[in-house]
Formats: structure tokens, sequence, C-alpha cells
């Protein structure tokens, strides 16, 4: 029996945290939803929704309940296996990269040995992230880039003009930016030296700067033009530009299927800010924590994760009010732009960033 | 034994994949069939201590080339009822390579039992990016700089491809029989024209 329990219980603290992950990152999600609902209805000068509950915090539910009692209405003439299979892949390659998030510093401080059965004994470290793998941004990237396969197949499934347009211009658009955007993060990967997104902090935490926002600032603005075309926000909204395409590659679905895909969007908003967090604004550190808190400790571990938190909820905020505030692109302009622009501010940036190290590490 | 059960978990996705690739009549259940085995084979990487391989794997046949593929696809709008019996002749050449692979494999199998087995040493970090990356910098530096020569070959290449077919029939016959001179012109006005945007009023121009 004590063998069973000493064997499993590795497991049970990894399903655990698990759970909290995806339950918070779900939750964080369903709010940014309601955030982006109030914030543009103030710079619209209108109210948002203030029914559902104070303030109307309870308005995701209400959506959630909705969506699930909705008529499901599938299109007759569509590729029934593929129109199943869409909503699922996009939603799963979003929220398969939480398992790399490093949601916080290691708690190290702590004596494990109260648990009962000498469980805890040899533990000294309870790390705040779920897989600690050597190559946790490419992990993320790839991930990522397998979504596009949901919005593409929901297009092509559909076996409707506007979807298949919608699922046409996404596919070119990600493959696109997706290169703007591995360029951008190159620059940071070289300083770093590493692509564990833990180590990448570290690397920061020991460079002169403390965040790479500093000496990756192109790299940083590559990013997060990169990042806003990647998640299909406005202004780069064209796979679901409703003046021309309706809804674009989502017209047909409808109900559960449909939240599938919103929240895929919204957890891949997530997933972007989590990058951006990590690699150019320091991820969980705080400058100067250290004389407060023991490293290590638990106040340091709470302190540090809500600086994360708080450090995302600031891309997700910047995210609404670009999207209250920018008119969408012409699709030939996205296309200009990503190309002819952006990807060769990335490659000096990626050549400046060489000469730079070179001459530092003589 | 965790590790063999999932390598014949995955062997057996992979393989099943692989069936339904070839054997599927509609293209874009192939094309996602082809996925399935990438994502597979990663799988297979990974229990491989070898995750650089594995995710690269996804990133770049999942991630890039299989979405051309199906973008290509989705634009042709092929007619999946039409059987192909054009390429009937190419059944048995198919045939062929089959036994070919077959006997390839076998040969393989057969050369791994007979090798003397050598415990793998824990400690080196070949499949880690640090190690990959260091001997593809040092040891192996040199085919990677030809792959990366053949790569820009390739790219150039299909730039000239596409820039090819701004050309207009009647332009290149004329500036043929002119010889050199009427070349270099040629050149010229092929620029001018993709600057215009190769609309018909350069082409009046010139002529």
């Amino acid at each position: 029996m004590e063998s069973v329990i000493k064997n499993a219980f590795p497991f049970v603290v990894i399903s655990v945290g698990i759970l909290l992950a995806f339950q918070g990152v779900l939750m964080i999600v369903a709010y940014t939803v309601l955030a982006e609902r109030k914030v543009l209805g103030w710079i619209q000068g209108r109210i948002g929704p203030n029914r559902v509950g104070p303030w109307g915090v309870l308005q995701p539910f209400a959506d959630l309940l909705k969506f699930i009692f909705k008529e499901d209405l599938i299109p007759d003439k569509s590729t029934k296996f593929v129109y199943f299979l869409a909503p699922f892949v996009a939603l799963t390659c979003a929220l398969l990269p939480i398992v790399v998030y490093p949601f916080g510093p290691a708690i190290t401080t702590v004596d494990w040995s109260f648990l009962p059965y000498g469980l805890g004994d040899g533990v000294t470290v309870l790390p705040l992230t779920i897989a600690r793998i050597d190559v946790g941004l490419l992990f993320v990237l790839g991930i990522t880039s397998v979504g596009v396969y949901g919005i593409a197949l929901a297009g092509w499934s559909s076996n409707n003009k506007y979807s298949l347009m919608g699922g046409l211009r996404s596919s070119a658009q990600l493959i696109s930016y997706e290169l703007a955007m591995g360029a951008s993060i190159i620059g940071v990967v070289m300083l770093a030296g590493t692509l564990d997104l833990n180590g990448i902090i570290f690397a920061q935490i020991r460079s002169p700067f403390r965040w790479f926002i500093i000496p990756q600032f192109i790299g940083f603005v590559v990013f997060l033009i990169a990042a806003f075309a990647e998640t299909n926000r406005i202004p780069f909204d064209l796979p679901e530009a409703e003046t021309e395409l309706v809804a674009g590659f989502h017209t047909e679905y409808s109900a559960l299927k449909f939240a599938l895909f919103f929240m895929a969007e919204y957890v891949n908003m997530f997933t972007v800010s989590v990058i951006g967090t990590t690699l150019f604004l320091g991820g969980w550190y705080v400058p100067g924590l250290s004389h407060i808190f023991e490293p290590g400790s638990i106040p340091y571990a709470l302190v540090s994760h809500i600086a994360f938190i708080g450090k995302i909820c600031g891309f997700l905020f910047l995210y609404i009010w670009v999207r209250g505030t920018l008119p969408r692109f012409r699709f030939d302009q996205l296309m200009n732009f990503g190309w002819k622009f952006l990807l060769p501010v990335a490659l000096g940036n990626v050549i400046l960033t060489i000469v730079i190290v070179y001459f530092l590490n003589r | 034994m965790v590790s063999t059960a999932l390598f014949f978990l995955f062997a057996g996705f992979a393989i099943a994949c692989a069936v339904s690739m070839v054997y599927h009549k509609n293209p874009i259940y192939s094309a996602i069939s082809l996925v399935g085995v990438f994502i597979a084979l990663s799988c297979i990487y990974l229990t491989l201590a070898a995750p650089f391989i594995a995710i690269v794997q996804i990133l770049i046949y999942a991630g890039a080339i299989m979405v051309l593929v199906i973008f290509v696809i989705m634009l042709l709008n092929l007619d999946d009822e039409k059987p192909l019996n054009r390429l009937r002749f190419l059944y048995p050449l198919g045939g062929l390579f089959g036994i070919v692979l077959l006997a390839q494999t076998l040969f393989i199998y057969y050369a791994v039992m007979r090798a003397p087995s050598v415990p793998s040493d824990q400690s080196v970090t070949t499949g880690n990016t640090l190690g990959i990356g260091r001997a593809m910098y040092t040891e192996y530096l040199l085919p990677v700089e030809i792959v990366g020569f053949m790569l820009l070959m390739a790219v150039i290449g299909a730039v000239m491809l596409v820039r090819g077919l701004r050309i207009e029939p009647e332009v290149t016959v004329v500036s043929m029989g002119t010889g050199n001179l009427g070349d270099t012109a040629k050149v010229e006005s092929d620029t001018v024209r993709s600057e215009t945007g190769s609309d018909n009023d350069a082409h009046l121009v010139e002529n």
C-alpha cells in the first residue's frame, strides 16, 4: 500500500498542477472576454455588460451556458469528419503550450518532511512549471503553428465560399507572420543562449539590462506586430473580416463548436502574451524583490507569480486597446507589410545582434 | 517497459496514418493523415530522448510544409470522385520500390542484430539543443554549409521561376533575334515591367 502511494504521488502532484494551471488560464481567458467588452465599451463611450451579477462579473458564465444550450447546426454538404475535427484541433493546439509556461520561480525553502509515508523525503524543489523541457520556446512555436490546421480545415470543410476564403487567408497570413515572429525571437535566444523559457528568464536576471526589451527593442516591436497577426486580431483579423466574409472561417459553426474556436483565439492571445512577457519583460522577475523576500521562499514565489500575471494582463489590455483604436488592413497591405517590411527588419535585427554578441564575447 | 509500450503505440499510430494516407481518395484526408504520421514520429523521437528533433519535426513538417500542401489542395479544389487512371503504369514501379524498401529494412534489422550491443552513455547530451548546435558548427560544418547553399539556390530558383512568368512570349522572341544587346534590353524592360506591375502600358511603350 505504502509503495503504491509512493509511486503514484508524483503523478498526483503533476495532475493537480495541470488541473490548476489549465483552470487558471481558462479563468483568465474567460475574464479577458469580459474585460474586452468592458474596455471596448469605455473606449466607445458605452457601459458594456452590466446585467449579469454586479458590474457584469458573471457574464462569461452566462455566455458559456448560452453556447452550451444553443442549437448545433451542421451544414448539409459539409465534410462531417473534418468539420467536427477542426474546432478540437484549434483548441487543443491552443491549450497544449500551457505545460511549459514559467508561472513563477521554484519554491526551494519549504521542508516537505511533514508529509505522511515519507513522501517528502529528498524533495527540495517545487517548480512552478509543469514540464521544464530543453526546447520550451520551440515547443510553444511548433504547437501553435499546428493550430492553423483547425482554422484552415474549418474553412475547407464548411463547404461555404466565405469560410474557404477565411481559411485560405488565415493559412497565408500565419505562414507569412510566423517567419517574422521566429526571426524576432532569435535575437533573444542568442542573448540568452538557451531555448528553455525559465533559462531565458534567468539569463535576463544575470544580464545588466534586467529585461531584454532594452537590448532587443526592434525585436520586441516586430514580435508585437507579428503577435497580433498570429492571433488573428484587429488590425490583422482578415480571416474573419465581417464586412467582406460574414464571419470568415467560422461562418458555419454554431453553439459549442463556435465557442471552442472563440476560446482558442483568446487562449492564443494569452500564449503570445506569455511568450512576450518571458522573452522581453523578464517573465516573473521583479527587480529588487530578492532584497525583501528570500529567493525560493513562498512569498517570493507568490509575488513573482502575481507580477507574471500582471505583465500578461498588460499585454492583453494592449490587445483590447488596439482593437478599439485601429481599423483593419487590406489583405495585400497585410502581405506586403509582412514580407517587405517586417521580415527584413527582423532579419536585420538578427544580424545586428550577431555582431554585438560576437564582440561582447570576444 | 513503459517506453516499449509507448513505442508500439506511436509506431502503430504512424503506420495506421501512413496506410490511410496512401489509400484515401480525398487529398485533404491524405494530407491530414500525413500530419498524423509526423506527429507520431515526433512522439517516437521524444521517447528516444531527442526533444530538439521532435519539436523541429512538428515545427517544419507539420507546421510549415503541410500547411502549404493543404493550402494548395484547398485552392485547387480537386475532384475527389475521379479515379486516377492516368497513372496506372506507376503501380508496378511502386511495388518494386516497396520490395526494395522492405529489403533495406530487413538488412538494417540484420545488421543491428549482429552488431555488439553497447549500453548507451546517459551523460551524452546528443539530443540537446546545445549538443546539436555545437556538432553542427564544428564537426559537421561543411555539410551544413552545403545544405545551406543548396537551399539558397532553391530559393533563388523559385524567385526566378515566379519572375519568369511575367516575360511575355513575343518580347522574348524579338530580343532573341537581336543578340547580346537585345538581351540586355530585355532584362531592363523586365525590371521596368515588374516595377510597374507588368501592365499593358509598359508593353506598348516598348514596342
